[in-house]
């Protein structure tokens, strides 16, 4: 944790309220996301228990497995789910904007312009918290590798047809959300934390009710009561006030409330299949309605505060202004929600169980890049993070005192001004250390040269001496505007903000020996063989 | 299997032989080389090189770092003036060491096809990635493959046939900014050490291991291979009265000067501060590391050893103060500048690898913090830090340690497919702190 977050958190303490850590919004947040909260059955991976999910916070739509063993209710619900979630997503991948992108001609190995198809916007979908996102992997997990009848119509449980489709979408937002900066599945604690710091511990701060509550508090009420409420209040029965963001519920709602009601479910169904007259089925049939509707009644009383909450966070989050290289950072979600349509389409398969070596070192790269990027640009889109950055002297602030003209020693003198910067603070210079500035939203490189002699002057600060070496331009005088002047105050970063290309890698074919060689060409991967858990 | 050679420098040439045997001879795809620190692993690359390249082998060698690659050339250029090197360099402006525009046999580009055909090309594991479309090298040299990301062996095996990986163990490993554990247990992770991938995939290759320290005095090699070395130990090169430190003037009996008169006698000094918890940049802790690099200079420090007949001063360039963070660096540097000391590496463990130094002040990574994260329970970090020097080694260090050690267990999560690690940070920062405590000064502010 950084010095000014530290900082921020004793704030938060002794003002019973949080304490913002941005003066932007650094994530992107969509006029209408897709709001996904999924509840689980304990004891039993990847079976549902229920979600609320829609669009607009009044209507969401409520699915419920009324008894979460039984793996046909199980495949209703996902293909309910399907029904739910693939709508919204396929309403994004036709309204597309023509791009020019340069690819690598196969045939002469240079680069060529290709128009392609870049979709305006992408669909978001946002989850309370990161157990959420891991749900949503789990999710795509068990349903991309399942066929469909048509598919396969030897296949001894088919799944419903859009199923498989929906575990494929669900993988690559799954997949998407490792990207640092991503905005295609958030969770909302994760746009909460980014934005403000609390007073409690960052594993407090998992619980989105009492992340809520440090930043939202009822009128009157101190973020830490609230908080304290938000994690252990209990009404008469033992209940929780604030159900957990699940997906996982509270025990106490299990064993008292959920187990009876699903067993008086199982009771009620095993009566209809008992019955031995219409009549009687008719009105044991009515007995089976009202208890799903009684679980699904009880689900519901777990997901609403959640579902609320994650509405109530969206519009915190969507109050701060969005900071100038969101867009930017949108714009790559939409590359990366156009390529996977793109593959969709061309029917390639599902994504694999496995990366192989050289996908898992792409995705290493590309996600270290990622970081790297979103890290400069959060602090040059926000003075507030700068700050942090000046703090920890990755960055200074100054005024520029002096400037003296001078030329590299070459045929052709090109401009190589010295400028003094007055600064406060105490960044880790040294020998050949490179400090950028932004010029018109690029980057300006400079040199560190040293520190003026002018013996610390009053308030304690230093002039630093730089070098600036390029954009310039290409003759001996500078053009207009590129140099700095005196009296410009200018933030200068000891870090890059941009990331510099990485090496490309073999292709997955020329895998070298100290990886074990090419991957086995196994052609698409089987899909998941029938254990006995399968068939209760 | 290894028999027991009395003579280090017997046990030690041994073990050389085997490993240019099995490089230049052997028929497997490669070999690896453990070397503990110290132990010659520089030697070894440079001789190893030098005998490709007489063989007629061209070779391709990878190092880590830019500061590696110009000391590596610099090396082969002094043992074999007539050998032509290649430098594969960036395009910045700074790109290599300008010392090397002085030698005859070097060559320089930013290109490798300008450096086709020279018996030995060097350059980093980053610049290396980089070059497409060239026939392969028959051998290459791996330098440093413990601190080599898996990636980044992958992006250049396809450059060579064969390879030699020399790299230490014990040091820190490779890491990265973001979360990798999606990967973890798979034999090529990719954030994963390349060695620990290389034998994942190819477990026949012979290993070999440098088994004498020739840095880590007699005081030091017992403990740096019990705490980080417990299956494959080693020893010091020299005996316990080979190396001596001696100071001109005498103690004034302040803490600084007892600590160092302790490390002087025994190797090892630990100068406790009073419990406390602080931010990383404890004022307290970074002006007793300053003072007593201050005081090891005034005293006019001088040190006896095998390299020379007389004591040789301790100069400032011959002592480090390592951290585990850079801002505690920076302000130790500050704290070192305030005191008038100059031309004293002070640095973090990442970069302190593979230096030495006659004498090192360390400030402790756990000093002064209310918990022990992964980062700072490290074993590399510490065993970096206290395996620097040739003389002495003296700790600065917040009372509490051991008790926060024992509130703070490893609670990183077991990932099936993935060796565990052993000694963990845990027991070996254990070990060490207690050998520690019987070299302990109070330091009373």
């Amino acid at each position: 944790m950084s010095l000014i977050s530290t900082l921020a958190r004793l704030e938060a303490v002794e003002a019973g309220r949080a304490r913002a850590l941005a003066t932007v919004r650094h994530r992107h947040v969509s006029e209408r996301p897709l709001v996904f909260v999924p509840l689980t059955t304990a004891g039993e991976a990847g079976a549902p228990l229920g979600a609320l999910v829609g669009t607009d916070p009044a209507e969401p739509r409520l699915l419920v497995v009324p008894q979460p063993r039984d793996r046909d209710l199980r495949f209703a619900f996902l293909a309910d789910l399907a029904e739910a979630v693939l709508p919204y997503v396929d309403a994004y991948a036709d309204a597309v904007e023509p791009v020019e992108r340069s690819e690598t001609d196969p045939a002469t190995g240079g680069k060529v312009k290709v128009e392609v198809e870049l979709c305006l916007d992408a669909p978001q979908l946002v989850v309370p918290s990161r157990a959420g996102v891991e749900y949503v992997r789990l999710l795509g997990r068990s349903m991309r590798f399942r066929r469909t009848a048509e598919q396969d119509p030897e296949t001894p449980f088919p799944a419903p047809p859009r199923v498989p489709l929906l575990g494929r979408w669900l993988t690559h937002y799954g997949d998407r959300a490792r990207v640092p900066g991503s905005s295609l599945l958030v969770a909302a604690t994760d746009l909460l934390n980014r934005h403000w710091a609390t007073g409690q511990s960052s594993l407090e701060d998992q619980h989105l009710g009492a992340l809520l509550a440090w930043i939202d508090p009822p009128a009157g009420e101190s973020g830490e009561a609230a908080a304290l409420r938000a994690e252990l209040g209990r009404d008469q029965g033992g209940q929780l006030l604030c159900p957990p963001a699940g997906p996982a519920t509270d025990p106490a709602f299990d064993n008292r409330l959920l187990a009876p009601a699903i067993e008086r479910y199982d009771r009620a169904r095993q009566a209809l299949g008992a019955a031995e007259d219409g009549e009687a089925a008719d009105e044991r049939l009515g007995a089976l309605h009202r208890a799903e509707r009684e679980v699904r009644r009880l689900v519901l009383s777990q997901l609403r505060p959640t579902w609320d909450a994650v509405w109530r966070a969206l519009e915190l989050v969507r109050e701060l202004p969005p900071g100038r290289r969101v867009a930017d950072r949108w714009t790559r979600d939409r590359w990366s929600f156009t390529g996977h349509r793109d593959r969709v389409r061309a029917g390639e398969p599902p994504q694999p169980r496995r990366d192989d070596a050289v996908t898992a070192a792409r995705k290493l790269a590309a996600r270290e890049a990622a970081q790297a990027q979103l890290e400069a640009q959060e602090a040059l889109d926000d003075p507030l993070v700068m700050a942090g950055r000046r703090l920890a002297g990755e960055a200074f602030a100054g005024e520029v005192v002096d400037v003296t003209m001078t030329w590299t020693e070459s045929k052709r003198p090109s401009p190589r001004p010295l400028v003094s910067v007055r600064t406060d603070d105490a960044p880790h210079l040294g020998a050949g250390v490179k400090a950028y500035r932004s010029l018109d939203g690029r980057p300006q490189t400079a040199v560190f040269v040293g520190y003026e002699e002018d013996g610390g002057g009053a308030g304690g600060g230093r002039t630093v001496v730089l070098r600036v070496l390029d954009r310039m331009g290409r003759s001996r005088e500078p053009a207009e505007g590129s140099v700095p002047e005196k009296g410009d105050r200018i933030v200068w970063t000891l870090f890059e903000h941009d990331q510099r290309v990485g090496p490309k890698l073999p292709d997955p074919e020329e895998t070298p020996w100290t990886h074990g060689g090419p991957p086995r060409q196994d052609a698409a991967e089987a899909p998941d063989p029938v254990t006995p858990e399968d068939v209760l | 299997m290894n028999h027991e050679v009395s003579d280090p420098s017997s046990a030690a040439a041994e073990a050389t032989r085997g490993i240019l045997r099995d490089t230049l001879h052997g028929d497997a795809r490669g070999v690896v080389v453990d070397s503990p620190p110290g132990a010659g692993k520089s030697t070894l690359v440079v001789r190893a090189a030098l005998e490709l390249a007489a063989a007629g082998r061209p070779l391709m060698v990878v190092a880590q770092t830019n500061a590696q690659v110009d000391d590596l050339v610099l090396r082969l250029a002094e043992k074999e003036p007539e050998l032509p090197v290649g430098r594969l360099h960036a395009s910045d402006a700074d790109a290599y060491d300008k010392a090397l525009d002085a030698l005859d046999g070097v060559v320089t580009s930013t290109k490798a096809a300008d450096l086709a055909g020279l018996p030995v090309v060097v350059s980093t594991a980053a610049k290396w990635a980089h070059v497409k479309g060239v026939e392969p090298w028959r051998h290459a040299i791996v330098d440093e493959a413990y601190q080599m990301r898996s990636d980044a062996l992958l992006a250049v095996a396809g450059l060579f046939e064969r390879a030699l990986f020399v790299g230490d163990p014990g040091q820190l490993d490779p890491f990265s900014v973001v979360g990798a554990e999606q990967w973890a247990g798979l034999s090529y992770d990719p954030s994963a050490s390349a060695v620990s991938t290389l034998l994942a995939h190819n477990p026949d290759l012979p290993q070999h291991r440098l088994p004498v320290s020739w840095r880590l005095p007699a005081s030091a090699a017992p403990l740096v291979s019990e705490a980080f070395y417990p299956y494959t130990p080693f020893r010091a090169g020299t005996g316990h009265g080979d190396r001596r430190l001696a100071f001109g003037a005498a103690s004034d009996g302040s803490a600084a000067d007892r600590v160092l008169d302790e490390a002087a006698e025994s190797g090892w000094g630990l100068l406790e501060l009073p419990a406390r918890h602080t931010p990383r940049t404890d004022p307290e802790a970074v002006r007793a590391c300053a003072l007593v690099v201050r005081r090891l200079l005034d005293r006019g420090a001088a040190a006896v050893s095998e390299r020379a007949e007389h004591p040789v001063p301790v100069t400032p360039d011959r002592v480090a103060v390592g951290t585990a963070h850079r801002d505690q660096a920076a302000a130790v540097r500050a704290a070192l500048a305030d005191l008038g000391v100059a031309g004293v590496t002070v640095d973090t463990a990442n970069r302190l690898q593979g230096r030495e130094y006659d004498v090192t002040v360390v400030l402790h990574p756990l000093s002064g913090r209310p918990d022990a994260t992964a980062f700072h329970l490290e074993t590399g970090r510490l065993c970096v830090l206290a395996s620097r020097h040739r003389h002495a080694c003296v700790v600065v260090c917040r009372e509490g340690v051991a008790d926060l050690l024992d509130e703070h267990p490893s609670t990183e999560p077991v990932q099936l497919g993935v060796t565990v690690k052993f000694p963990d940070g845990w027991e070996a920062n254990h070990a060490v702190l207690s050998h520690l405590s019987e070299h302990r000064v109070a330091w009373r502010p």
